[in-house]
Formats: structure tokens, sequence, C-alpha cells
């Protein structure tokens, strides 16, 4: 417990010097960018330019208007206000996006974990079959199409085609189940990869041998004693899937027309709105640490072994 | 006396036989061997031999009688379907070749390239001959008919752009995978994408490769604390979202002004494309190595290095990286299929390779995008899709065969 205690203090501490690093190469590479965001509207007049400037503190010296942000966000987690949206602060646009975000990754995390795992140990156990042969080139076309061909074609499948799915919108499970099992996809058949790989090699393990030999049945000897074992790289590999989550959230929210952060993002960085993409940069890099954290203390709690230093 | 000298002979025909025979036994190097038993599997066999003609159909793109991949047709071949009717090169109204074709229009403008050298020859005053020199050099730079077939072709695809005329004429092969929504014929520009494609995955994963390598081998040699800090830094970064910086460092790469300021350093935007991917794809290599380096750096050989005095960079890299290079190959083959993955992500977020390159991420991205209209046209997806999956289809089981042939746990088993 002490351990557990010291090493997530020793974590959130790495966690704000990774912020302060992401926030200042950010920023350097905002401001680096020649002009600034109000200089591609058709032309203002000069003083209202500089109101605007003053409205967003951006007259101030870039040293000045550094620190002050910082500052800013540590005192009053006030990440200011969205430069291209009007009358909206960043947090009130993180706070509409981040649910549809965090629900999307959530079903699809879970979506994928589910659907992998289980073809895994399918495909593991009944090695060299058909149904192994099926599933391991299903995961290999996971694995080899681009998400945003796959959510297109589905698209045009199930919501044109079937009519299963509704076309568009926001809220109900009928809506987020489309768009979630597209996302999840290739991360489902990456994991069913890994675990195929572990359960083969977890199958040729003594112990295993000496639990068939003792006459335990089949289905529980692969539960108990060979799927524990196999599952160790898939959840050291779900660090790894939240980010390639998160990232295709970015493409899937656009195709989808979901209100996330994915497709505010792609909008500020394009529309150079510093503090909006500010913002999400930095919620994501909070989103993928603690994230990285949990994956690493699960690790520990499955595998006595590890320790958490 | 006799009978030892005896037995002194049979000793020694003896021993020779038994050297003899020991010069007969080959020793099997690890390669050797992996190579026989990544021979062994088809599978991996058919990936290498496809991702082998691949990089040749894509090397030689240029000699190969295709339509010009950027030349657009509005008015006639829009959106049309797979087919065979053939078309004439150049034969396009708009583009005012001489005979419809480009043969004609190369004849022409050959005539005219050597009125003008005649002009130029006979001239003697030096400000006009300097003029007309311009105007000769213009002429073959920018106004040469291959410029309105072909995208910036570099000098070697000139050279295999000439030759094909010189062996098919005007014949192009017919619109095999239908047309896009601006006329270009599709066939062409999976063969041009498939360079771009190969080529970013390619460069980016070398990039990655130095990096994570040079990164991984020396926080492993070193050990203590050197290696605590480099691998504690690579901890951080992979939680440091990447693809957002990397989405900043684009849109910033693509400014007007700086796009203008790298090309006075000669960096063209994808070259600057491939290092940036390959700069964030290097976390796990480095990792790898490292592992790997960790267990090699207590062996005999290091040691022995060592005490002759080789400095550690070169025990570095020249006797631990090759010793790696195993698992660092079968990393390589499993990166490139995610960098033109990513490559591909960044395409239809408008922020990839921008037109008129082409890649397969874009052709994809226009595919999807006339998906979505009410009319199926279907092979604007299929055709670059089929290209892109079958590449990295070949890629992932080259990956794991490499693997499965490397691990010298598989040794004995079939």
């Amino acid at each position: 417990m002490r351990d557990l205690l010291s090493y997530l203090l020793t974590r959130a501490g790495w966690m704000l010097l990774t912020l302060w690093a992401v926030y200042t190469v950010s920023f350097v590479l905002m401001r680096s960018v020649p002009g600034n965001p109000f200089s591609s509207e058709r032309s203002c007049p000069p003083a209202i330019e500089r109101q605007l400037k003053a409205r967003y503190n951006l007259d101030a010296p870039p040293i000045e208007q550094y620190f002050d942000y910082l500052v800013g966000i540590v005192t009053r987690g006030d990440l200011g206000w969205s430069i291209r949206l009007e009358d909206y602060s960043v947090n009130q646009v993180l706070a509409e996006g981040f649910p549809v975000s965090a629900s999307l990754a959530i079903f699809a995390l879970v979506f994928a974990i589910t659907l992998g795992v289980s073809a895994g140990v399918i495909s593991a156990v009944y090695r060299g079959t058909k149904a192994d042969f099926a599933m391991m080139t299903a995961a290999v076309m996971g694995i080899a199409i681009p998400n945003f061909v796959l959510a297109s074609v589905a698209i045009l499948l199930f919501v044109f085609g079937l009519h299963w799915f509704p076309a568009g919108g926001w809220g109900t499970l009928r809506q987020v189940t489309l768009p979630a099992l597209c996302l999840g996809a290739p991360v489902a058949a990456y994991i069913a990869r890994l675990t195929r790989a572990g359960m083969l090699e977890v199958l040729t393990r003594d112990h295993v041998r000496t639990a068939f030999a003792k006459g335990l049945p089949k289905r529980t000897v692969i539960l108990r004693h060979v799927l524990p074992g196999a599952l160790l790289p898939v959840v050291s590999y779900l660090g790894p899937a939240t980010a390639s989550v998160l990232t295709g959230s970015l493409v899937l929210e656009k195709i989808f027309g979901l209100p996330g952060m994915g497709s505010h993002f792609i909008f500020a960085a394009t529309q150079r709105d510093y503090t909006l993409a500010m913002g999400m940069v930095l919620t994501y890099t909070v989103l993928l640490f603690v994230m990285n954290t949990l994956v690493d203390v699960s690790y520990a709690i499955i595998d006595p072994r590890v320790k958490l230093q | 006396m006799t009978s030892i000298d005896h037995r002194r002979t049979q000793n020694r025909d003896e021993l020779d036989r038994l050297l003899d025979e020991a010069k007969e036994i080959r020793g099997v190097s690890l390669w050797q061997d992996a190579w026989k038993r990544l021979k062994r599997n088809r599978v991996a066999m058919i990936s290498l031999y496809v991702l082998i003609s691949l990089a040749w159909m894509a090397f030689l793109t240029p000699l190969v009688p295709l339509q010009s991949p950027i030349d657009k047709d509005l008015n006639n071949r829009r959106f049309l379907p797979p087919n065979i009717e053939t078309v004439v090169l150049g034969s396009r109204e708009g583009l005012k070749f001489a005979d419809g074709r480009l043969t004609g229009e190369l004849a022409k403008f050959r005539e005219q390239t050597r009125q003008l050298e005649a002009e130029l020859n006979a001239t003697v005053d030096p400000m006009k001959a300097e003029q007309l020199r311009e105007d000769l050099r213009q002429r073959t730079l920018v106004e040469h008919p291959f410029n309105q077939l072909w995208n910036k072709l570099d000098g070697v695809s000139w050279w295999l752009c000439q030759r094909r005329v010189d062996l098919f004429g005007d014949y192009a092969i017919p619109s095999l995978m239908g047309t896009d929504k601006l006329g270009r014929d599709l066939l062409s520009r999976v063969f041009w994408g498939a360079r771009v494609s190969l080529i970013v995955g390619l460069v980016a994963t070398l990039v990655s490769l130095v990096i994570g390598v040079s990164y991984g081998a020396i926080a492993g040699y070193f050990g203590g604390r050197i290696d605590s800090v480099m691998m504690r830094l690579v901890d951080i970064l992979y939680s440091v979202p990447f693809i957002f910086v990397v989405i900043f460092l684009v849109t910033f790469l693509g400014e007007d002004a700086v796009k203008a300021w790298l090309e006075t350093y000669g960096i063209d935007q994808i070259t600057l494309f491939y290092i940036v991917i390959g700069a964030i794809y290097w976390l796990t290599m480095s990792r790898v190595v490292r592992g790997q380096v960790l267990s090699l750096r207590q062996e005999q050989f290091i040691e022995a290095a060592h005490t002759i005095g080789a400095s550690p960079m070169r025990i570095v890299f020249r006797h631990l990286v090759p010793n790696v290079l195993g698992i660092v190959i079968v990393y390589l083959t499993l990166t490139i299929p995610s960098v033109m993955l990513f490559e591909a992500f960044l395409s239809f977020l408008g922020l990839g390779v921008a037109p008129p390159d082409v890649s397969w991420g874009l052709l994809l991205n226009d595919g999807v995008e006339a998906l979505s209209s009410v009319k199926l046209f279907w092979w604007m997806v299929l055709f670059p899709g089929a290209a892109l999956a079958s590449t990295l289809f070949a890629l992932n089981f080259l990956g794991d065969g490499l693997r499965d042939a490397l691990d010298p746990r598989m040794k004995n088993r079939g």
C-alpha cells in the first residue's frame, strides 16, 4: 500500500513535469507560426485588431504571455478563451466535448478487449483449424485497413444499406455503437493477435500440462491457468491502445460528425486557435498519463513479480 | 619399434581423416539458419516476393505505359468506371498537343528547340545570345510536354519516361481501375502513389531506426544512471500524445512563410514529413534494443573488446548493434506498416502529402469522399485500399515470419 502511494506520488510529479514540457513546446510552436490568428481575417480596422489582441493577451511580450497563461492554468485551472469559437471558454468546450470523446473511447476499448481476447483465446485453443485461420485473417485485415476507410464502408453498409444504425447524432446507445465498433476494430485485431501468441506460449508450460494431467476440465484449465498468464502482454498493450484510440477518435469524430474533442482539436490546430489547441493537448496528455499509470499499477497487481518503482 | 611406428602412422591417418571430416562441415551462421527457416514459411516468402516486386514496380513506374497521373479531364472522363477503352497519351483537347498525341508534340517541341539553338548559334550579340540561352533553358525546363503530364520528375524518372515514349509511343494502358472525380486515371495514380507511400514508409522507418537503435544501445551499454535517465525520458515521451504535436508541426510547416524559409535550405515539405514521422516512432525500438543490449553487454566478446582498448562508441556500434540486428529487422517490418497507416491518417485529415503529389492515403481519402455521395464510385476506394492493404498484409506476414525465423527457440521445430 505504501509502495503504491509513493509510486502514484512520483508518477504525479512526472506528470506535472511532462505537462510543463508539453505546454512549453506547444507554446513555442504555436507562437512561432508566422502571423496571428486574426491576420487571415478580412482586414479589420487596426483599432479593432488591437482590441482583439488585448482581449486574448496577445499584445504582451511572448515571455509575459507564457507566464500569464501558465499562472492562469495552475492557479485557476483556467485555459482561457477560445479564439475562434465566439463566447466560448476553452473549459466550456472541453466540458462539452470530453464526455462524448470519453464515452466513445471507453465503449471502443471495452469492445476491443472483449472481442480481441475472446477471438484470441478461441483461435489459440483451436489452433490450425479454419476458425483460427479465419479469425487471424480478420485480425490482419483490421490492422491493414485504415480506420477511415473501414468507417466509411461501415456507414455505407450498415446505415444506408441495412438501416441497422442511425446516420448521425449522439446520445443513445444505437448512435454510439457504430463509431465505437469502428474505433475499436484495429485495437481488437491487435489484442487478438497478442492474446493468441500469449496463449500459445502459456499452453506449452509445465503447470498447464499438470493441470490437464490431474484431470481438470479444459474450460477450467484455460480460464484459470492459461488466460491470466497470457493476458500480460495485452495489459501492457492497453497504454498504447489508449493512445491509438485517442488518435483514431480524431478521424472517427470527423466522419460521424460527433461533437467530441477530436473534431475540436483538428479545427483548433488548422484554424490556429492557440488557446483551444493548448487546452486539448494538455487534456490529452493528462488522459494518456493517467491511463499509462493505471496500466502499470494493474500490471503489478496481476503479475506479482513486477515491482512498482 | 616397428609396432610403435606403425601405431603412429595409424594415429596420423586417423587424425587426418578426422580433420578432413571437420573441414567438410560448414558452420551455419545465425543468418543462414534463419534464412533456411524463413524459406520454409510459405506465407512469409510469398510476402517477400510481393514486396520485392512492388518495390521494383514502384521504381519502374515511369517506364510503364500508364496514363498521366495529374492530367485532368473534367469534360469527358470524370468518374469513368473501370473500362478497357484505349487511350492515346496527350489526346485531351485542352492540352493542345500537336496531332493530339504526345509524340507529335514532342517532335514539334524538339523542332522548336532546334530552331532556337540554331538561332543562338547564329547570333553574335552577347546580350541577345544571353537572352536566347535563357529562353532555351526556360523552354527545356518548364515548357517541356512532360511537365504537363507528370509532376516534378526527378532525373532518373525523366530518363525512364523518355525510354517509355521510345518504347511504347503514345500507347497508354486503358483505365483499368476507372477514373476519379477530376478525370484522372486511377491506375496510374495508384502506381505513382505507391512511390510516395513506400518512400514515406521506408524513410520514416529508417529515421526511427537510426534514432531508436543508437538511443537504446547507448542507454543499455552505459547502464546505471545514464540508462535510468534516458529510459525515464522514453517513459515520459510515451505519455505525450504525439499525434497532436505532429498535427501542430505539420500545420506549422505548411505555412507559406515557413515553406519558403525551408526551401532556401533545400528541404521540401515531403522530406520534412518523413523526418517528423520517423522522429516519433523510435520509442519502442529503443526499448527493445536497450533490453537486448543489457543482456549482451555481460558477454565475453564485449569484455574482450574492452581489454584491447576499444572505445565505448566503437563497442556500441561495432560489437553490440550488429548483434541486435535480428530483432531490429523484425521491428522494422512491423514499423513500416504503422508509418504507412499514419501517412494515410494524416492525408485523411488533409495534413499529409499535398497534391499534386499522390499517395495511397490521399487516394483513399478521395475515394472515401466520393463514397459518401449518392452514387457508388466503388472503384475509387477498392483499388487504392487493396493496394495499401495488400502491402500492409505482406509486411505484417513477413515480420511475423522473420520473428519466428530469427527466434532460436524455433530452431528444431519444423
